[in-house]
């Protein structure tokens, strides 16, 4: 048998995300031009007609939202991709996705805010903004990768959960890894699992577009298809159709929470790393992450016990794990590119269980490896 | 003769039927709800019927001037 | 003993509560009879059917009929509408907006969808008030007049929608109003088949709160306002600037061929893709 070599390929951060997409069968982009996200839009408006799909430059991020939403209604698996300002013009059609559960991805590659801030520097800054910029009490899945092959793996996972719950996925990813070039081996094609939104199974006139089947992600069939319904960001009763009553407009927003909050012990992704016997654990997502993977190392190779948990979910916040690690470890260091978002949740889960120690930046430059292992330094004892 | 009929339940009382019927054929009646007053001089033009913003009545009209008129003669 | 039916009713939602939710002798519901009746007329499938509203009281249109239908946000109807047409081109696709929803916080959407030329038929229901929030100036609400958010004179001059969207590329651009239902019927069925972007303005009556500023006082007297105020597009040709001054041009003010986008794309897909 001839044994197959996979080739290494050399790709951009960018440009992994948009193989990631095409794996899970996104067949529809609608963008904005805005560094440092804009290769994702070129590459698309390359790739899509190659594959059948349809691309479309948009007259801004709001229109590029809503058009991807129209295309998953229709259908076809949509997503686009922005930065800060782009992002906050997304917001509106973030809570309408929410709301009408619509499945589709945003990559919001960050830069230096508010405003137009640093363009395009690096930041964390968008933690909070992908957990609460759409106004109103709505669930949330953000990923965040920290190489060039979790920002592909984690497209596809964006599809997959985006898919499985009806719901917006969001990527969070900061302009390293979105810019960064790395050598990896992409996986073939049909070796991944594609998930594929709930289709319904009873005929058109016993469907009732928002009735639970038990699992929280009612089935949802594409416009055309002959199951007509109504689709509205108000709040709505299981057909679909505006309501206030209070028995309807309760449990519909429990039911948004409840389908992706019911599923969280599936939804703790790490990554581990020297942390069995930690006193004290960094925990770190995105470029940063990296940094404090060297300096971890750095200090074990000195003698410290220091640990890592690299965070690859932001939100639904991994209490689970995140708590895990706070009763085993007597302090735990946060360092992020911003003046501090998921430290705040970590200190939320901690309940005084253990030191949080923050180690913040927010010039534009990576937290250097130096700088952790400086910071472990101090507070090891 | 055609038959002009109306829902009062999804009547919102608007008076448009009533002012635009080209032969007089509505009126309001003590309710205000429009009522026919003269059946025989309807023509079977539609024209209370497509105006009516909430779909409250229908002319139910006759063989012979469903021939000649109503939105599908002007197809 | 009733021989035919309403024809409208073979297209509500059965499990709708009726009446709608417009006020008495609103436009909205003449338009939208209208709409449906130009739908039967042509045979469409209503699974081939997707009607797509903003927000205000011309976005609760959709619900009320067995369509496909998307209630989206404030102004930006034709971008999930554009989405859809071009996911599958198989369907058709209609947009139904009001004044202040199509262009002041959808006017970036409007002038795009038209310059872009998508295959999506749009219908503009045009009162000069933001009706659902209470009254206030919209684009298309007249210099000088007093409205809720105009207490001491609207300072702002009214946009002409139809030009707008001609300006901006719409291949077909129209206008009736609701009291010449038999001309919005010819209009509807026009836009409906037209390959690109078609635009209607419906001028219609908000009774409840444009009523006052127009100094009309029932919708009996903005219907008549309307057929008394409208001019065809063939006399105004005659006219001057001076003697249309506040009149309404009603007919077919441009039609024109321009190959679609959603056309163009269709090529592009041939020539590229390999799949």
């Amino acid at each position: 048998m001839r044994k197959v070599v996979k080739k290494q390929v050399l790709l951009q951060g960018n440009e992994a995300c948009v193989e990631g997409a095409l794996m899970a069968g996104c067949r529809f982009y609608a963008g904005y031009p805005i560094t440092p996200a804009t290769e994702i839009m070129e590459i698309m408006a390359e790739k899509m007609p190659e594959t059948g799909g349809v691309f479309i430059q948009m007259e801004d991020e709001i229109a590029s939202l809503g058009a991807v939403i129209g295309a998953s209604l229709a259908g076809m698996k949509s997503m686009t991709a922005t930065s800060g300002p782009g992002f906050s013009l997304m917001q509106e059609h973030i809570g309408f996705a929410g709301m009408a559960e619509v499945p589709c991805v945003i990559v919001d590659v960050m830069r230096a805010g508010p405003s137009t801030g640093l363009p395009t520097q690096l930041s964390q800054g968008d933690v909070m903004q992908a957990r609460w910029g759409t106004h109103g009490d709505h669930p949330i899945i953000v990923l965040a990768p920290s190489s060039v092959y979790e920002f592909f793996e984690l497209t596809v996972q964006a599809f997959n959960l985006s898919e499985r719950y009806r719901t917006p996925v969001i990527l969070l990813v900061d302009e390293v890894v979105a810019h960064m070039r790395e050598g990896v081996i992409l996986p073939a094609k049909n070796s991944l699992e594609i998930e594929e939104r709930p289709h319904p199974t009873v005929p058109p006139e016993w469907y009732i577009p928002y009735a639970d089947p038990g699992t929280g992600v009612p089935p949802m069939p594409a416009f055309g298809d002959g199951y007509r319904y109504h689709v509205t960001g108000l709040y709505h009763d299981v057909r679909g159709y505006p309501t206030v009553r209070t028995d309807e407009v309760e449990p519909l927003i429990h039911r948004l929470f409840t389908k992706i909050s019911k599923d969280f012990d599936r939804l703790q992704w790490f990554d581990a790393f020297e942390t069995e016997d930690a006193r004290v654990t960094v925990i770190a997502y995105g470029c940063v992450a990296r940094a404090a993977h060297r300096a971890v190392r750095q200090a074990r190779e000195k003698g410290l016990k220091v640990g890592l948990i690299k965070l690859k979910i932001l939100w639904p916040f991994m209490r689970r794990t995140i708590s895990g690690i706070l009763a085993n470890s007597q302090k735990v260091l946060v360092p992020e590119l911003n003046v501090g978002q998921i430290s705040r949740e970590v200190k939320r889960v901690n309940e005084s269980r253990c030191e949080v120690v923050t180690l913040n930046k927010v010039d534009g430059t990576p937290i250097k490896p130096a700088e952790i292992l400086q910071k472990l330094g101090e507070i090891y004892s | 003769m055609n038959k002009v009929e109306i829902y009062r339940g999804w009547c919102k009382k608007c008076d448009i039927c009533i002012a635009f019927c080209p032969q007089k054929v509505l009126e309001a009646d003590e309710e205000s709800y429009p009522t026919v007053v003269s059946p025989e001089k309807c023509t079977g033009c539609l024209l209370c019927e497509m105006r009516c913003p909430d779909f409250a009545i229908v002319v139910n009209k006759d063989e012979e001037s469903r021939k000649e008129t109503g939105p599908a003669a002007g197809k | 003993m009733r021989q035919t039916e309403h024809l409208v009713h073979k297209y509500l939602r059965s499990s709708k509560r009726f009446p709608h939710i417009w006020c008495a002798g609103c436009g909205i519901g003449i338009f939208m009879q209208a709409l449906i009746r130009v739908i039967d007329q042509n045979e469409y499938s209503k699974d081939d059917i997707v009607l797509i509203s903003g927000i205000g009281c011309s976005g609760r249109l959709p619900v009320y009929v067995d369509f496909n239908t998307l209630h989206t946000t404030h102004g930006r109807a034709l971008t999930f509408a554009t989405g859809i047409k071009l996911a599958n081109p198989r369907l058709k696709v209609i947009t139904v907006m009001g004044d202040g929803d199509a262009v002041a916080i959808g006017g970036n959407h409007f002038i795009h969808a038209a310059r872009r030329n998508v295959e999506i038929a749009s219908f503009v229901l045009n009162n000069s008030v933001y009706g659902m929030t209470g009254g206030q100036s919209s684009p298309t609400t007249p210099y000088g007049v007093i409205t809720a958010s105009a207490p001491y004179g609207n300072l702002e001059p009214d946009f002409d929608i139809c030009r707008l969207a001609e300006a901006a590329g719409a291949v077909f651009v129209a206008r009736a109003t609701v009291y010449h239902t038999q001309l919005l019927d010819r209009l509807i069925d026009k836009a409906l088949k037209k390959k690109g972007a078609a635009v209607v303005e419906v001028v219609s009556q908000c009774t409840t709160y444009a009523g006052h500023f127009l100094k009309l006082k029932s919708p009996v007297d903005m219907m008549k306002w309307q057929k008394n105020n409208s001019v065809t597009v063939e006399k105004a040709k005659q006219q001057s600037e001076a003697e249309l001054e506040g009149k309404i041009v009603i007919g077919v003010l441009v039609d024109r061929e321009r190959p679609s986008y959603h056309e163009q794309y269709q090529s592009l897909l041939a020539e590229k893709s390999k799949i």
